[in-house]
């Protein structure tokens, strides 16, 4: 009864929620019309959003006017695939050790990953130029998934601690009390029971890989082949005559992944973004 | 658990330790050490002092840093009153809100360069939506350029970061204003409380710990952006969009003066930690407040 509303009470909220989803898709819904439009409907005056001629042909066409297109695809995907690896290697390890262990240094290192987390990559952008160049690394994989993986790392520490937290510590002590190594009792009972916590800060640094792989392929790499699709497309912005149809239908094939994955796993995604916002 | 010596923690922490120290820990303290020298192209560098600081601040420091909070200002605010408004409605009761959760999210979850090249077609003056609709009811007289006029560039360039940004506010706060108590929700309709009342008086102030942590996180993230001024106007036009991080970014990777470029970003990471200052001590009264509970 108390979720009751009355008539004007369902207008308002439905007004509200249309306006706020008209914000957050327009871009969308307009992207997918121009990619729909032949060149010389995308640049016709004025302006008119059903345009004639629109077809699919532009999805058939792109993959032969920009032969790179498909590499592109594959590298964002690998790039983010392994920045995914690399940062869980370094994340769950330390997660579980913060988790359930005191030592000396435990507060300040913690905060070091804390004070981490709030600079961002471009800031350091410096050192880090000269340190891929040191190492030889630009214009390689590496240096867009090493320091990718890197800037992932305090996020997914801070996540995974939170979930084995909720693992009962009695487990460890009685695979201790029977005789088992700290290894063999982190991998054989505590990471099989943390599996659900890892697929959350997998599916999340997965998509944060995915979404932010712009700035070290921008300013690392410059061998086409190696570029992920935000750069590769990002190149053809400032011509004399951009093909906005063809960039846009380009954009949409390589984000539908990323969205059908959202839409299978949203459940994990949202409890990974909220989890600081729900006490324990 | 008490382990004493044991190493076993110690080896644990050695991948991140070793990754995050060498990609951003050692990055922060090389920069400060870069600010002070002449650090270029040439394989040489020397110290110079402060030369490179009192260079900045002799000449673009204040614009850069007015126009940076403004930006930031403006933009936090944008995030947190629409993703508070968002999360009201995704929590009301009604049906389809299932659906409406799920299509807030596409603009956090596409690359944000992508969603980037979407709005730099919106904004385009002559074949643009915005542009052509204005037009068609009579807002512009004629093709309007968004991001080729000083303002309209500046507030282009904060739309479209709040709409990167809000997604995730709007979620967050969603899953704070669940964690709320029905049953004071049930007391005050009891005793007759209107449901403005009851978000004013029970709702507003529980969230108000979560509404400041991530107005925050909120400030910083949008203080580090990077990606979205670059893609719409890379800080044009005549320099209106350039924030410290777009400034720090073309003095030091366009036009090559790491040291020059360094002392800018050591301005950012003083700021950073302010900022980050307010946050831990915001952390620790909260976790101290629910201890006290």
């Amino acid at each position: 009864m108390i979720n009751r509303y009355r008539w004007w009470e369902y207008l308002l909220i439905y007004a509200g929620m249309t306006l706020f989803l008209v914000f957050m898709l327009a871009p969308f819904v307009e992207a997918f019309m121009v990619s729909l439009r032949p060149l010389n409907e995308v640049f016709r005056v004025p302006y008119r959003f059903i345009a004639e001629g629109m077809s699919f042909e532009n999805y058939v066409t792109i993959w032969t006017a920009q032969p790179m297109l498909l590499r592109w695809i594959m590298n964002s995907f690998g790039i983010a695939v392994a920045v995914t690896i690399l940062s869980m290697f370094c994340s769950v390890p330390a997660a579980y050790a913060f988790a359930r262990f005191e030592f000396k240094l435990r507060g300040s290192i913690l905060a070091v990953f804390l004070v981490v987390s709030m600079v961002g990559a471009a800031v350091l952008i410096i050192p880090l130029y000269k340190l891929m160049l040191a190492a030889g690394l630009l214009n390689s994989y590496a240096a867009m998934i090493v320091p990718g993986a890197a800037f992932t790392v305090p996020a997914g520490i801070f996540l995974m601690r939170s979930y084995f937290m909720r693992i009962p510590a009695e487990l460890e002590e009685a695979a201790y009390v029977d005789g088992a190594s700290r290894l063999y009792t982190m991998r054989r009972v505590i990471l099989p029971l943390a599996v659900p916590g890892m697929v959350v800060v997998a599916v999340t640094t997965f998509i944060t890989a995915y979404a932010q792989q712009f700035l070290f392929a921008l300013t690392f790499n410059s061998k086409n082949e190696l570029n992920p699709l935000p750069v590769g497309l990002f190149q053809f912005f400032g011509h004399e005559t951009v093909r906005w149809n063809e960039i846009m239908a380009a954009s949409l094939v390589g984000v539908l992944p990323v969205l059908v994955l959202y839409v299978f796993l949203q459940r994990f995604i949202v409890a990974g973004l909220t989890a600081g916002a729900v006490k324990e | 658990m008490k382990t004493g010596r044991d190493p076993f923690p110690y080896l644990l922490l050695v991948p991140a330790l070793l990754l995050v120290g060498l990609i951003a820990a050692w990055p922060i303290i090389e920069t400060f050490r870069l600010s002070f020298t002449n650090a270029s192209m040439r394989p040489t560098q020397e110290y110079v002092g402060m030369e490179n600081y009192t260079k900045f601040f002799n000449r673009d420091f204040w614009p850069v840093i007015t126009r940076t909070l403004i930006w930031t200002t403006l933009s936090v605010s944008l995030k947190l009153i629409i993703g508070l408004l968002g999360a009201v409605l995704l929590n009301a009761a009604v049906p389809g809100r299932a659906l409406f959760r799920v299509l807030i999210m596409p603009p956090w979850v596409v690359p944000i360069a992508v969603g980037c090249f979407m709005w730099a077609w919106l904004y385009n003056g002559q074949f643009g939506m915005i542009s052509g609709l204005g037009q068609r009811i009579g807002l512009f007289s004629g093709p309007f350029e968004f991001l080729a006029y000083k303002q309209a560039a500046f507030i282009s360039t904060v739309v479209t970061d709040v709409w990167i940004g809000t997604p995730l506010v709007a979620l967050y706060l969603l899953a704070a204003m669940q964690t709320v108590p029905t049953d004071l929700y049930e007391a005050a309709w009891t005793d007759g409380a209107s449901r403005f009342y009851r978000f004013r008086r029970i709702t507003l102030p529980l969230l108000m710990p979560s509404i400041a942590t991530m107005a925050l996180l909120s400030t910083i993230w949008t203080f580090n952006s990077f990606d979205i001024i670059w893609i719409l106007t890379e800080g044009g036009p005549r320099g209106s969009t350039t924030t410290m991080i777009i400034d720090t970014y073309r003095t030091a990777i366009s036009r090559f003066r790491y040291g020059e470029g360094a002392a800018r970003a050591v301005m950012i990471l003083i700021c950073l930690s302010v900022l980050s200052a307010v946050y831990l001590l915001m952390l620790l009264r909260l976790t101290r407040k629910g201890r006290a509970r």
